[in-house]
């Protein structure tokens, strides 16, 4: 047992922790900067990090780099380029997608090209920028193109109507759609504790500079010990996100999906908690549209109701 | 990266599950009994080659990873056999800052369970304010005198020697005028005096009053004044469920309420399902911290991040005690009780909030 990263997944760790932090929005305002974003969206393709599943990295790799660019807000797509470029491996080793015509096969080349996104429930949660949508429902996989996009909850990705309806292009295993949703629920537990590492860094640090009754805030108690909860919570959801990460290649799929669904319970928890205590923090301001805290939070929100998992599906025997 | 055990592990694992078929099943590991037999159970380990894993052969240990360490709770608690003896702060602490001979003397003898061993630090005027202590020792000749009142000491009954912190230079600065020693408890001016815990044990914590008992020069830990930074080693290291092993036991109370659930063909409540979550979350944490210390043990402030997390594990655990069995099953009741002292002991979690905000996040202090 050795639980420790490799040197490689800590210097994939560190590139993609310089990216967010060179490129990702600094404030609200950025969020409109055009320039920032077509440069974080050129680092981004270049890297390949949409392609991570198909070009052989592990969930842990995954994990990390998603975690990373939610921790500093990385405005452009990943998490649903990601999942769609698995299940699209999936499918083709399925013998899946061989008989799909029109806007399906048209999905289907885009997919192969990287340039796919995921849909859930028909719709696309991580969609800018990118031409085709690719769904699980079940075992069946269906394709189809990206229609009209818009701005969401989560004000760091556009969602997306398809085109017109998805269509079947191919079927999946039982275990290979369980390991596909054990990678879909670690993603997302990764973008939700990456959004709580960046909102408990705004918090502590502005926890020092803001001043009342003549002391920074952060001196006080009641403001600093919510923050030392924030980086307890912070630790744990680490903890239980790496075997997540480890399970999706490793376990058989059911413990893949449990270890999954153990961290996205315990994680989903802390970081509503962390971003809750960062507005709290700011006050007032944190209150406002202005202020980045509500940014992280709907980061969070979103991934959590994307790939939704419930205290109910937890197994208590711990087999 | 691989969360299972490796082959030597596995090994490992196997000869200790045969041996605690055979052996667990006459020590008991709950209430006042466990704690009258945890001398005789420390010995059985250590005598069948199971205690002392990761710490150094010159003490008696067997210089393994710190994972076996993991492997031991959790096979200890899959057995229902008592928890692994709690040594392992005491055992960093006169490693660390005890000169070789010292531990020489005292190490091998705490290890194996032949000497029993206790912690004199907190008193009834100083408990988070540990370095307000007023225990006195006075140089007489080549020897000290002790006088003072020490609480919440672990094992007082039946130890033989306490690590004891007392002030020798009242004028110093209050965290450098205090000296750590090994103290004999067989002697005279040595009082001992039972607890009794709200979950009704009496025999785990007790207070000793020193009243003119005495201890060699040479059984001083490091030097005059070195007693406030062994206490934070030592502190530091009583905070680590990696150190601990408790996180295996809280997986077992959660199993033994998902039975009984079951046994009433009823859906586990929320509160179970929830402190499910959060004992797999400790027993991960517990691995991943074990792993990182592969790279070598630091002495650092994480301890205070992962004691935070144990305490939320088991009193979320003990909060599923009470959701399941109300107070109609006694032993669930007293896993209940005893879950409220873990905020407390060891460091309060307000302690804690207060290491984590200053040294790990920088805030400043008012």
């Amino acid at each position: 047992m050795d639980v420790r990263l490799t040197t490689e997944q800590r210097e994939l760790r560190d590139a993609a922790a310089r990216l967010a932090d060179g490129l990702g929005p600094q404030s609200v305002l950025a969020l409109v900067d055009d320039d920032r974003v077509a440069r974080a969206e050129k680092a981004v393709a270049e890297a390949g990090w949409r392609t991570l599943r198909s070009d052989g990295a592990s969930g842990v790799e995954v994990a990390l780099v998603v975690e990373e660019l939610a921790r500093g807000l990385v405005d452009v797509p990943l998490a649903g380029p990601l999942l769609a470029d698995d299940l699209y491996a999936r499918l083709k080793a399925a013998g899946g997608g061989a008989g799909a015509r029109g806007e399906a096969a048209e999905a289907l080349t885009a997919a192969a090209a990287g340039a796919a996104t995921l849909a859930v429930g028909g719709v696309a949660a991580d969609a800018k920028g990118m031409r085709a949508l690719l769904e699980l429902a079940g075992t069946e996989v269906r394709a189809g193109l990206v229609g009209a996009t818009a701005e969401g909850v989560d004000l760091t990705r556009l969602v997306a109507e398809p085109a017109g309806p998805l269509v079947p292009v191919g079927e999946l295993g039982a275990d290979d759609a369980a390991r596909w949703r054990a990678l879909a629920l670690v993603v997302t537990t990764a973008d939700m504790l990456g959004a709580a590492r960046g909102a408990l860094r705004l918090a502590v640090e502005y926890a020092k500079v803001r001043s009342q009754y003549g002391h920074p805030i952060g001196s006080y108690q009641a403001v600093a010990h919510p923050l030392a909860e924030g980086l307890a919570l912070v630790e744990g959801s680490v903890s239980v996100l790496r075997h997540a990460a480890w399970a999706v290649d490793e376990l058989d799929p059911a413990a893949a999906v449990h270890a999954a669904l153990v961290a996205k319970v315990y994680t989903e928890r802390a970081a509503r908690t962390i971003c809750e205590t960062c507005i709290q923090v700011h006050g007032g301001i944190g209150n406002t549209w202005e202020c980045l805290a509500h940014v992280f939070l709907r980061r969070v929100l979103t991934s959590a109701e994307l790939f939704p998992a419930r205290l109910e599906e937890i197994d208590c025997g711990l087999s | 990266m691989d969360y299972r055990d490796s082959p030597e592990e596995a090994a490992f694992r196997a000869r200790l599950r045969a041996w605690l078929a055979e052996n667990a099943a006459q020590f008991r590991a709950t209430g006042d009994e466990y704690w009258h037999q945890a001398g005789r159970w420390h010995v059985a380990l250590y005598e069948a080659g199971f205690f002392g894993l990761s710490w150094p052969k010159k003490y008696g240990g067997h210089e393994l990873p710190p994972v076996y360490d993991v492997i031991l709770d959790e096979e200890l608690a899959l057995a229902g056999a008592p928890p692994r003896p709690s040594l392992g702060y005491l055992v960093h602490g006169l490693d660390r800052h005890g000169s070789e001979e010292l531990a020489l003397r005292f190490l091998p003898g705490m290890i194996n369970g032949t000497e029993r061993w206790c912690q004199g630090f907190s008193e009834p005027g100083a408990g988070s304010d540990l370095a307000s202590l007023t225990t006195r020792a006075e140089r007489d000749g080549d020897e000290y005198v002790i006088h003072g009142h020490k609480i919440w000491t672990s094992y007082s009954d039946v130890a033989d020697w306490c690590l004891l912190l007392a002030r020798t230079d009242p004028d110093a600065p209050r965290h450098r005028g205090i000296s750590a020693f090994v103290v004999w408890m067989h002697q005279p001016g040595v009082e001992q005096r039972p607890l009794k815990m709200i979950n009704g044990v009496s025999a785990e914590f007790g207070q000793v009053i020193f009243d003119g008992a005495r201890v060699p020069a040479t059984n001083m830990v490091g030097r005059p004044g070195d007693g406030w930074k062994l206490a934070m080693t030592v502190v530091g290291h009583e905070r680590e469920p990696s150190t601990l092993g408790y996180a295996a036991r809280y997986r077992k109370t959660v199993r033994a309420l998902a039975a009984a659930v079951a046994e009433r063909g009823a859906e586990p409540p929320d509160d179970l399902r929830w402190a499910a979550v959060q004992a797999e979350m400790l027993r991960l944490h517990v691995r991943r911290r074990l792993s990182e210390q592969l790279d070598g043990i630091t002495h650092t402030s994480d301890g205070s991040l992962d004691k935070l997390l144990m305490t939320w594990v088991e009193q979320s655990v003990g909060h599923a005690a009470l959701t399941v069995s109300g107070t109609r099953d006694p032993e669930m009741l007293a896993t209940y009780l005893y879950s409220r002292a873990q905020s407390v002991m060891g460091g309060t979690s307000q302690i804690q909030k207060n290491i984590i905000a200053g040294r790990i996040l920088g805030l400043p202090t008012a």
